[in-house]
């Protein structure tokens, strides 16, 4: 047994067997989750995405901030320059200082970034039972699993099963690490009215939040995949000339 | 030679103007084109090539990304995250050098298990050997350097983790550790020198690969038989035929490169280092990069601080003097049947901590690092000479020729000499 598991090792080479991504923490199983950016050629639903934005405008965005987004990167999700400006002129930040040296308040412009509901992490802890809602720009990539942890994570509050006790504010979720998280179940059937018609239940909800989060983690994602076919077709054609070259040059020596 | 200009054998009245002057032509040509090489590599002998590519891809794409990055702790982070969304092809920029650490360490160790399994750090090629592991060392202090950069969990953890070994280390253990902090604690000064010295050990990197090319160019590539060449029948000249064999070679490997950076960009790396670094939350568990893995089993198979520092910067120490470790005259592994099983055991063992390193310090793979541990050791330090006294090697080939083209006599005239065509 322990040589056949050695000699698995060697085979794999490694590698595959050894990502650190996959190495740390207690595994709970995270059932993958169709989407439409998965597998190599993958790209975002733009309307899945702008009602995700949508859900994190109305829902998540109430604690959570996501610093790294401005709101002209909307555009990229298919929203016009009025739609964005519209969106931008919602929030009041801070600018300044004036010629008087006086901070102010000005309506937001497409150029600035997504404002924070906190002005610190202090304020958030404070006004969240001492829990700090992290910030979400990257958080499909800080997270194993990705999607389809954010996925499993907003489908997966329940009853704490008989005989776990709960700290105290913490709620049951069957996908965060140790059960018990300090966040409230965000979504709640219907509670947000899409303008397209989609039902409001809670797994359209999820879905299209987390398409919106991997979105604002790998914005380059259809652009790298994109360029990523061209290469690799140019590079398997390149490959075929330098080996054709190569038994060409060598010919005479074998 | 008249003291004055070189005798150039160059026609281009330019290239010969210069070359009279300063016969960097004349050397290129030597040293790449008629160059001698033995006729039998396989393609493992690609990967010096390749690490050569590597090298100055990280370099280039490195001083890219040095000019969008803030070495500040309050702004490395979002520097980085600011290179990947608004900086014009900053996400390929920086996935490339991001995997092209990852890239650099598979060529390399490829490179020197090959080293190793052809005995290519024996006689007469110990010091190409000793640079080489010179490189080795350089560039795991590079890489971990550059992987603090990003300021990510992982970045501070891994930092703070690696610098405090050096603790263990008694009388200077806490001055070296102050020292590589910069202060007490792993702050923005740590941060500053790190990046300040990932700029510059690529640098220092290239000077050492220099001097490991020119001592290979003095002693000449070992081969796969490992029986030096006897004449001109045994070599080839380098161009064309290792320089199209080395094409081939590097396209594969620009492909696999691709295949991770525009397809798995984030693989090889950890999620938590997405997180921004913050000093009062330690990861659930801490590891370094997928390439540090095995030192790191090592480090953690011992009970004793000092202890496993000692043995994990042993295992790559010992690397030093493994020409004088292994005594047995035969080179390639191919003729020697027990050492070759104990060679590939070794391997193994490699990837078995590369494993447990990954995985949390408890059991099984507390014990079983430390077996692999001990064979690791035991490889270098108890298998290898012994068995230098006591295997017998099957008979060396006469000569390369002749266990390359079959008994045949010497080479077709003209092939094996091929005269380059002068530029």
């Amino acid at each position: 047994m322990f040589r056949t598991t050695l000699g698995a090792f060697a085979l794999i080479g490694g590698l595959l067997a050894t990502s650190p991504a996959r190495a740390a923490g207690e595994a709970i199983a995270i059932p993958n989750h169709p989407f439409s950016f998965d597998g190599v050629f993958g790209t975002y639903d733009r309307a899945s995405a702008q009602r995700g934005f949508q859900v994190y405008k109305e829902v998540c965005a109430n604690c959570h901030a996501m610093r790294l987004l401005s709101y002209r990167n909307l555009r990229e999700l298919g929203l016009t320059d009025q739609q964005v400006a519209a969106i931008a002129s919602q929030v009041q930040v801070q600018d300044g200082p004036n010629d008087e040296g006086q901070m102010f308040e000005r309506p937001g412009r497409p150029s600035d970034r997504f404002r924070s509901p906190f002005p610190n992490q202090q304020a958030a802890r404070a006004a969240n039972n001492g829990a700090y809602p992290v910030d979400l720009s990257v958080i499909a990539k800080a997270r194993n699993g990705g999607a389809d942890y954010l996925y499993a994570l907003l489908t997966g509050y329940a009853d704490p099963p008989p005989g776990v006790t709960m700290g105290e504010g913490m709620n049951y979720n069957r996908y965060f690490p140790g059960h018990q998280i300090a966040m409230g179940n965000p979504l709640n059937p219907d509670q947000v009215e899409f303008a397209d018609g989609t039902p409001g239940t809670v797994e359209n909800m999820a879905r299209d939040v987390a398409t919106f989060l991997q979105w604002a983690a790998e914005p380059e994602l259809e652009q790298r995949r994109a360029m990523g076919v061209k290469i690799i077709i140019f590079l398997t054609i390149l490959g075929g000339l330098a080996y054709a070259v190569k038994r060409k040059v060598w010919a005479d020596v074998h | 030679m008249a003291i004055g200009l070189h005798d150039s054998d160059f026609k281009n009245p330019v290239i010969r103007w210069v070359d009279q002057r300063m016969p960097i032509f004349t050397m290129m040509q030597k040293e790449y084109g008629t160059f001698p090489t033995p006729r039998n590599f396989n393609y493992f002998w690609n990967f010096g090539a390749l690490a050569m590519v590597n090298l100055m891809i990280m370099i280039a794409t490195g001083i890219f990304l040095a000019m969008h990055y803030t070495p500040h702790t309050s702004y490395a982070f979002d520097s980085v995250e600011r290179i990947m969304r608004d900086v014009n092809f900053g996400w390929l920029i920086r996935y490339v050098h991001m995997n092209g650490a990852s890239m650099f360490f598979i060529v390399v160790f490829i490179h020197i298990w090959r080293g190793m399994y052809y005995g290519s750090y024996k006689a007469p090629r110990e010091l190409l050997w000793m640079l080489g592991v010179v490189i080795f060392l350089l560039m795991m202090a590079t890489a971990f350097m550059g992987y603090v950069l990003p300021w990510g969990q992982m970045s501070f953890w891994g930092a703070t983790v690696i610098t405090n070994l050096f603790s263990a280390f008694p009388f200077v253990g806490d001055w070296i550790v102050t020292l590589l902090w910069g202060g007490f604690s792993v702050d923005n000064p740590t941060l500053n020198r790190f990046f300040s010295l990932h700029y510059l050990l690529p640098f220092v990197i290239v000077g050492v690969v220099f001097l490991h090319v020119v001592a290979l160019h003095i002693t000449g590539s070992n081969n796969p038989l490992g029986v030096e060449p006897k004449g001109p029948q045994d070599t080839l000249p380098f161009h064309p035929y290792y320089t199209a064999k080395d094409s081939f070679g590097l396209v594969i490997y620009f492909i696999v490169f691709a295949g991770f950076v525009f397809f798995a960009p984030n693989f090889l790396g950890h999620p938590d280092n997405y997180i921004p670094a913050d000093p009062l939350v330690t990861p659930a568990h801490i590891v370094p990069e997928w390439y540090f893995l095995p030192f790191y089993a090592i480090l953690r198979a011992v009970p004793d601080k000092l202890g496993g520092v000692l043995l994990m910067f042993g295992s790559i120490l010992v690397l030093f003097v493994l020409p004088w470790l292994d005594g047995s005259p035969v080179r390639s592994m191919r003729f020697r049947p027990v050492a070759r099983i104990a060679f590939l055991l070794w391997t193994v063992c490699f990837f078995v901590l590369m494993y447990c390193g990954g995985m949390p310090a408890e059991e099984p793979y507390v014990t079983v690092s430390r077996i692999a541990t001990a064979y690791y050791f035991g490889y270098f330090l108890v298998i290898l000479p012994l068995l230098a006294r006591l295997e017998k090697p099957l008979p060396l080939p006469e000569s390369i020729a002749r266990a390359v083209l079959g008994g045949g006599g010497p080479m077709p005239a003209g092939a094996a000499a091929k005269p380059m065509d002068k530029a």
